[in-house]
């Protein structure tokens, strides 16, 4: 059996997923990542896309809107601002932010358009598929 | 003395009373679960999020350049106190007990000469402070219209909140709730939260971190001021997420208990008033034998 690494997907509602997993892919800001056991580590940003998860007997996948990972030699965590299963998007919030985050954009500049430029992106992303 | 019928309209009514504070104490019970529910799930996230930023915290000490939101802009001069209470009430001494250490804390702010600011969130704490600190309300939200606490609402505030610290309209920043231990007992605590209380003693590099790493170093993803500098913001909502779940849970628990009282006041009222009423009957039937006897007699 492949090696595992314990991971926990929490937002501030509640605990999503808690168990041992082979593979997640996670979106960080500055690119995505794939974390597997005995990865160094690490702590970074999340930027709103679809993290995945690989275990031994099934996949899932989920949505996530900004927050953070870390990864410690024991465990991989991420806290989401937001976040539910992928199957559990609501198409109309989704549209609806998008819409909100076009306007937010305009008035913003610097490093906040720049991550409300990336999770707008992930958001149409999200609608695309 | 009251009559027959003024004591039965009595009866009648209080019996309605305490039908309705019954129902409003169940009531209570089924929202004080689902709040302490809420309370609990939310627990990992927050902290996760204090275990971060205190492993972060202790390699910032030293760096000059450390955000404002965890060393604070160097000032003590004005506080701004978030003041969370309950929009509605019946709820027994719970909005009166925060409003109460909110006082006591203006008062300690205000003799060692600072200015202090309110930010209040819920109804019944600016209906019992704008008496008195009127001029010192900055906001006041009140979270009657929403369904439930989601985070969505302390997002906002949090973000309304570090808009103001980074305008520098305050210095310190504290929240005061209603921290839930159970149903009968509900402390009012004072939290700060700019900045970021992190407690640093309980940081000991050697034993905490480096045990969990085995010695190696995190990496960060921008780097570690890129990362406080979202995750301190967060830190805020989080804790006023918190504080609001637990000050839910709180008022639920304080209804209850109120509720329950309120429910055996009215069963002692009602069998006080029925023995009334039923020794009123009894004197008017032998006062009435009395008369029929003392009538026949007379005959």
């Amino acid at each position: 059996m492949a090696e595992t690494l314990n991971f926990s997907l929490v937002s501030p509602e509640c605990e999503l997923f808690s168990g041992e997993v082979i593979h997640v892919d996670v979106p960080g800001t500055e690119g995505d990542m794939g974390i597997h056991p005995k990865h160094a580590p690490l702590m970074a940003a999340i930027r709103t896309g679809i993290v995945n998860v690989y275990r031994s007997d099934e996949n899932i996948s989920f949505f996530v809107q900004g927050g953070f990972v870390d990864v410690t030699t024991e465990e991989l965590v991420i806290l989401a601002e937001k976040a539910c299963f992928i199957d559990d998007i609501d198409h109309k919030e989704i549209k609806q932010e998008i819409e909100s985050a076009k306007k937010a954009l305009v008035s913003l500049e610097g490093e906040a358009a720049l991550s409300m430029q990336q999770n707008l992106d992930g958001l149409q992303d999200i609608l695309a598929n | 003395m009251a009559s027959l019928k003024d004591l039965q309209n009595r009866i009648k009514s209080v019996k309605n009373t305490q039908k309705i504070t019954k129902a409003m104490q169940m009531v209570a019970a089924a929202k004080l679960r689902k709040a302490q529910e809420a309370a609990e799930k939310s627990r990992p996230y927050s902290e996760r999020i204090y275990e971060v930023i205190k492993n972060l915290a202790a390699s910032m000490i030293n760096v000059g350049d450390a955000p404002k939101l965890l060393k604070g802009n160097g000032k003590s001069d004005t506080f701004l106190l978030v003041v969370a209470t309950a929009d509605r009430g019946l709820c027994g001494g719970f909005n009166t007990n925060i409003v109460r250490k909110a006082n006591q804390e203006i008062i300690d702010l205000e003799n060692q000469g600072k200015t202090v600011k309110l930010y209040l969130i819920g109804k019944k704490g600016f209906d019992q402070l704008k008496r008195s600190h009127n001029n010192k309300i900055v906001y006041n939200v009140s979270l009657k219209e929403e369904r439930s606490i989601h985070s969505g609402i302390s997002q906002k505030i949090g973000s309304q909140i570090t808009k103001m610290f980074e305008n520098n309209e305050f210095d310190v920043c504290k929240i005061i709730y209603s921290e839930f231990e159970n149903v009968m007992t509900q402390h009012a605590i004072s939290k700060t939260i700019i900045p970021a209380s992190v407690d640093l003693d309980e940081v000991t590099p050697s034993k905490t971190s480096d045990a969990k790493l085995n010695g190696a170093i995190y990496s960060y993803e921008p780097d570690e001021i890129g990362i406080l500098n979202v995750l301190l913001p967060r830190n805020i909502n989080t804790q006023i997420f918190t504080a609001l779940l637990e000050n839910q849970a709180g008022e639920m628990g304080s209804k209850m208990t109120a509720m329950d009282n309120a429910t055996r006041n009215a069963g002692d009222m009602i069998d006080k008033l029925t023995l009334t009423f039923n020794r009123t009957r009894q004197a008017q039937i032998t006062s009435e034998l009395i008369e029929i006897i003392s009538g026949a007699e007379a005959l």
